[in-house]
């Protein structure tokens, strides 16, 4: 358990002085699929079938490439503890996620989305600035370690404030707004969330991430999410380009070309 | 102290303080510090206008003249609207601003500086020191042909905003005909005017630059559009096959100097006209505590016919960047391509 080595382990020290977290980082597990516990399924689209659920005609030809890997869910306690019409609005969510996922259409993904999406991210810590830049998008976070009060406007990637407890990261991240997701599967919040990350390193090449999420409009309660993060560890690791905004052009604007593409 | 004595100190410490009092901050590793946050924004362009011949250099009353014109268009623009305007003729009325076509951004949100930059003491009439003329080489014959074509497209037509789809009257295609035609700035892949570079260059807004420096690794992030140059300090380039929007960046310490020297480029890199055969090569060097000199050079020898080269200095600001979220709210992109295919079916309605 990544829990478990946390008292033992010693990290080496950044020239900051604290925890070196420096380096390029991924989950490895189905948290973007669905946050809670879900088994696997035929695809994230589905229709009624003669012996139950098809994948939707859409995503069809995906075959077992677009099929839904199981996983255990990463929200303490299991589920997350929606109020009732918003379980209503999860619900409808994943019921439209072809058109509503804004990581279809290459949207920045929020925070703690980026984390976990199957994408390698970087930290980048130093005395004088911590920045996190992320694969998918080329999403990035200027953690401030000074923090210059609310947030002035709302974004997608939130405004994030940084300070240490000790052995973990702390960053408190406030001014999201109300677009991003948390999975595939329609998890939602409002522009009231509130996001405490926990940044730990716990063995040489794992990380513990924890965020608690806070959104009472949302849900009943503040709820935490908890996972490893597995240092990407083979010579020559670098983050690529994915500059996605690239590979949605025909899905958002085809329609308008001069001469559209039959689909 | 007698009087005299301390008028002396006081005169050598005024004289001398910023070379003798000043040394650059390091890092633990003992590198110069370049972390911070800068702006770019400089009223000096690119090329040296033609007034200006060799001069590299502004007379005060020069640059006083630029900024005090600038001064004037922002306080002009700035001025409230007639509520009690006529609306614009169909297709505006040519003049430049909103009124002249269907219109841009006002002046609101336009932040390209107030000042000439100034290097040495000395403020500068172009970014280009070299060739002397301050203006970008001859392009090669391959290079000129094909901005020919695209000014043909792009620039002359397409600015003169007919109100009508003129390019179906010619052969070829049209210059709104399918997105991946669209410059990378309208279609949010980079900001426009290489503000990401390589080379990175001053443009109308949005010029913050922060600059994160661990020990194996310096990452500029560039305001516009959220895009982080990750620069390794001790790696090779990547292999060929490896292509990158704002190319593979390797940097190096030359004594106090951080080299950055960058291939890899895809087809289209920030920089305008240069193609994927770019190689750039970029020098930082914190010359004060609030000053890094960029100095760039430049070199394609399939678009300019010599290497070129340029300098201006970031100068750091308290100012935090925001985040630019671009393609999230580029509704205008979809409208350009819709509103060119309404102008397309009223072109041929006419035609009937």
């Amino acid at each position: 358990m990544v829990e478990g080595q946390a008292n033992a382990y010693r990290a080496p020290r950044a020239s900051d002085g604290h925890p070196d977290l420096n380096g390029i980082w991924q989950a490895l597990n189905t948290a973007n699929y669905d946050l809670e516990t879900h088994m696997a399924r035929a695809a994230m689209a589905l229709r009624e079938g003669p012996y139950g659920p098809l994948p939707a005609a859409d995503v069809l030809p995906l075959g077992a490439v677009g099929a839904v890997p199981g996983g255990l869910s990463v929200v303490e306690g299991g589920a997350i503890p929606y109020r009732p019409e918003a379980l209503a609005k999860k619900k409808e969510n994943q019921e439209n996620w072809l058109t509503r996922d804004p990581e279809i259409h290459c949207y920045l993904p929020g925070v703690p989305r980026a984390t976990y999406l199957p994408y390698p991210f970087q930290i980048f810590q130093s005395e004088n600035g911590i920045l996190i830049t992320y694969e998918y998008a080329g999403a990035v976070r200027d953690v401030y370690l000074n923090d210059p009060g609310p947030p002035p406007v709302e974004s997608w990637m939130g405004q994030s404030v940084g300070r240490w407890e000790g052995e973990t990261l702390v960053v408190e991240v406030t001014g999201l707004n109300d677009r991003t997701w948390f999975d595939r599967s329609g998890n939602f919040h409002s522009a009231q969330l509130r996001v405490v990350e926990r940044y730990t390193r716990v063995a040489p090449d794992h990380l513990l991430y924890e965020a608690t999420l806070e959104d009472p409009e949302v849900f009943t309660r503040p709820w935490t999410i908890r996972m490893p993060l597995y240092r990407r560890v083979e010579p020559g690791a670098q983050l690529f380009d994915f500059k996605c905004v690239e590979f949605v052009e025909e899905l958002m604007y085809g329609q308008y070309r001069r001469r559209p593409i039959a689909r | 102290m007698p009087g005299p004595i301390l008028l002396a100190l006081a005169l050598m410490a005024g004289q001398d303080a910023p070379s003798k009092t000043w040394t650059v901050p390091r890092t633990p590793d003992g590198h110069p510090d370049l972390s911070g946050t800068y702006d770019t924004a400089t009223l000096t362009p690119l090329e040296r206008p033609a007034q200006f011949g060799d001069k590299l250099f502004l007379t005060a009353e020069e640059a006083a003249a630029i900024e005090k014109e600038e001064l004037n268009l922002s306080e002009d623009l700035a001025r409230p609207s007639d509520p009690e305007r006529e609306a614009p003729p169909v297709g505006g009325d040519g003049s430049p601003g909103p009124y002249g076509n269907v219109g841009g951004y006002n002046f609101f949100w336009i932040d390209r500086g107030t000042e000439v930059f100034e290097l040495d003491g000395r403020r500068r009439t172009s970014i280009i020191v070299d060739p002397q003329n301050g203006q970008l080489p001859p392009l090669t014959l391959e290079a000129s042909k094909r901005a020919a074509v695209r000014r043909a497209l792009y620039k002359e037509n397409a600015g003169e905003n007919t109100g009508e789809a003129w390019w179906v009257e010619i052969e070829g295609p049209g210059p709104y005909d399918d997105p991946e035609q669209r410059p990378l700035g309208e279609r949010c892949l980079l900001g426009f005017g290489s503000t990401s570079g390589p080379p990175s260059l001053p443009v109308l807004y949005n010029n913050l630059k922060r600059i994160v420096q661990t020990r194996d690794y310096v990452v500029i992030l560039v305001e516009m559009v959220h895009d982080a140059r990750i620069i390794p300090l001790h790696r090779e380039h990547a292999p060929k096959e490896i292509q990158k929007w704002m190319g593979d960046s390797v940097g190096h310490w030359e004594g106090d100097t951080l080299v950055v020297d960058t291939t890899n480029f895809g087809k289209t890199p920030a920089l305008y006209s240069a193609s994927e055969n770019l190689h750039v090569v970029e020098r930082f060097t914190r010359i004060a505590e609030d000053t890094i000199l960029y100095q760039f050079t430049v070199e394609d020898p399939t678009v300019w016919t010599k290497p070129w080269s340029g300098e201006y200095p970031w100068v750091s600001t308290d100012a935090p960047l925001y985040e630019y979220a671009c393609h999230e709210a580029n509704y205008s992109f979809g409208g350009i391509l819709r509103g060119a295919r309404l102008l397309e079916a009223e072109a041929a309605e006419r035609r009937k």
